[in-house]
């Protein structure tokens, strides 16, 4: 493949390009609902990144203007090197993309499903055969290749929707959402894929997710997305070291008074840390929660704000999500449909 | 330049596969003209008696128009399979490819005039086993075919069109049933111009249906009005025409909105 050549040329990995690279986009749909509000991170090469966010945080959005299927109203990006607003045949080329309603031919098979994907990309004769047949075992569904996709079980087209991303030997694969809605066995399966490409086969990969455990354990980097801009980005651990302590959360009984509660605990300056409510739940920072728990308790009981739990855990990517936006990723994900 | 041949080709033969998985529905759209054509040959039968069928039997007259019919409620479902692509996400990754847009336009509309010829064919081929004689000659039955599948590709793209705009698998259906009847009974599909009322007579002379049919009327006569047949094909093209680039200009319109 011709375009290939062009925009990979043989680079020390000092000098190369970043997978993708991404500069203030914006995109407002109709009048008035912005989507996106100057989002900018940067994906290095053979990495895994996730942007995490509520569904309508403006993941979707950014894949298909990085996947040059929508185009922003301002700003830049430019995917293994090549811009993708003054090249997006060179782009689509290099990428490989996953959507999250796996875009397969249901009336279809596997193998032609492949084979017609192939065949877009320019892949000829005994080199397309040989890809979709080597594709076919490497996601188990050469047993199944030849019988109508329709037939397949959701797990089994999730594996076809990346195969098929994967045909033509991408540079940068685009998933997005892709565990959302599969079954727990199916959802480890393609979690060790997508290792497993990056790993294997050096693929720089972008996900989507609004799965903190999927960020947590899949991706290298992640920028957390809400309302359309870059909240935070950096690794899980080097995101979670920020937050200095462990996590406090402290659900009270409904009928207690929350700013009782928030007031008494007030007292605990200096050792407690970015106190917050959501609904009858108080969330703190504290820098040995074990020890400090005794103290909060009795706070609480003196202040008449009955407890119902207190959970003590290490920072999560729902802290760090909680740190930045104001509230948690679960409370995020509820308020919001769009 | 073998982009520009293969890939619509490669579109094409989806589609036909597809058709080839299910026989029932093949053998259901040919089972409604062909109810069409002797039922309302058989009730309508001593209708050819009156003046203005020039002698000719009922089944005669109506087969052309029959074929018409069935040309348009076929194509009419054109814009569906776009409906289905865009819910199970296979128009954006056709969108991704670094194919050609224009590819799976032609593609489809392709497939769907390789459809409307092989269903062309066995409606005469069931209208001659029925007894209906034409008298044009094979070269007047090929311009009926030809006209069939122009008047089926405006018909398509304008499926097309809808679907790509308004996204409803419901309303393309619908689209297509509210325009067929009126546009058949507008015109001679049924009766002779003759027969109808003035002002139905005048819309039928707009009416691209009735262009197709009166090319179709062509072909039972052993005298062929080819001045009729070659103005009416040159009006169907042109209008074909203009819907397969309002197809086009939806289908850009679809990559604007995702």
């Amino acid at each position: 493949m011709l375009g290939h050549l062009e925009v990979n040329p043989i680079m020390t990995p000092r000098s190369a390009p970043a997978a993708i690279e991404a500069q203030g986009l914006e995109k407002t749909y109709g009048a008035s609902v912005r989507a996106l509000d100057g989002v900018s991170f940067t994906v290095p090469r053979g990495t895994i990144f996730g942007l995490l966010g509520p569904n309508g945080a403006g993941k979707s959005t950014t894949v298909k203007i990085l996947t040059t299927l929508s185009r922003p109203d301002a700003g830049s990006a430019s995917v293994a090197g090549v811009n993708v607003l003054k090249h997006p045949s060179e782009v689509r080329r290099v990428i490989g993309c996953v959507a999250q309603k796996n875009g397969v031919d249901l009336e279809a098979s596997a193998r032609e499903n492949l084979a017609l994907q192939g065949r877009l990309y320019g892949m000829h004769g005994t080199d397309r055969r040989r890809r979709v047949d080597e594709l076919l075992a490497r996601f188990e569904l050469s047993r199944d290749a030849d019988r109508p996709a329709r037939t397949f079980s959701g797990g089994m087209l999730r594996k076809l929707g990346v195969a098929l991303g994967l045909v033509h030997r991408p540079a940068v694969l685009f998933l997005d959402e892709p565990t959302t809605g599969l079954d727990p066995v199916s959802r480890s399966d393609v979690w060790a894929e997508i290792r497993r490409l990056a790993r294997e086969d050096g693929l720089s990969v972008l996900l989507t997710t609004h799965y903190l455990d999927e960020a947590d354990h899949l991706v290298d980097r992640l920028a957390i997305i809400d309302a359309g801009r870059v909240v935070t980005e950096g690794t899980p651990d080097h995101l979670k070291s920020e937050l200095r302590g462990d996590a406090i959360h402290v659900a009270l009984d409904a009928e207690s008074s929350l700013d009782a509660g928030r007031q008494a605990l007030g007292r605990l300056n200096g050792r407690l840390r970015d106190l917050s409510i959501e609904g009858t739940t108080l969330h703190a920072r504290v820098d040995d929660g074990a020890s400090a728990v005794p103290n909060v308790l009795a706070l609480l009981d003196g202040a008449g704000a009955r407890v119902r739990t207190v959970t003590v855990s290490r920072p999560s990517l729902d802290d760090v999500y909680l740190k930045h936006t104001g509230r948690t990723f679960g409370a995020a994900h509820e308020g919001d449909s769009r | 330049m073998s982009t520009l041949v293969m890939q619509p080709a490669y579109v094409s033969a989806r589609y036909l596969r597809a058709l080839w998985r299910q026989p029932l529905y093949v053998v259901m759209q040919l089972t409604q003209p062909l109810i069409w054509l002797l039922l309302f040959g058989q009730l309508f039968k001593n209708v050819a008696q009156l003046p203005g069928f020039g002698g000719a039997s009922y089944i005669d007259y109506l087969a052309p128009g029959v074929l018409v019919m069935n040309t348009l409620f076929s194509n009419g479902w054109s814009g569906t399979a776009y409906i289905v692509d865009m819910e199970r996400g296979v128009l954006d990754r056709f969108l991704v490819a670094p194919a050609r847009r224009s590819s799976f336009l032609i593609g489809q509309l392709a497939y769907w005039a390789v459809l409307t010829t092989i269903q062309s064919i066995i409606l005469i081929g069931i209208a001659l086993l029925v007894g209906a004689r034409f008298a044009g000659g094979a070269v007047s039955l090929l311009a009926l075919i030809a006209g069939a599948v122009l008047l089926g590709l405006s018909m398509a793209s304008f499926s097309n069109a809808l679907a790509l705009r308004l996204r409803q698998q419901e309303t393309v259906i619908a689209a297509n049933v509210m325009l067929v009847l009126p546009l058949c009974f507008l015109s001679s599909t049924f009766l002779p111009t003759t027969l109808m009322p003035e002002w139905i007579q005048t819309v039928a002379r707009y009416n691209p249906v009735n262009w197709a049919v009166e090319i179709g009327r062509q072909t039972l006569a052993a005298g062929v009005d080819w001045g009729i047949v070659l103005s009416r094909l040159g009006w169907l093209a042109a209008l074909a025409a203009l819907l397969g680039w309002l197809a086009v200009r939806s289908f850009r319109a679809y990559q604007r909105s995702v």
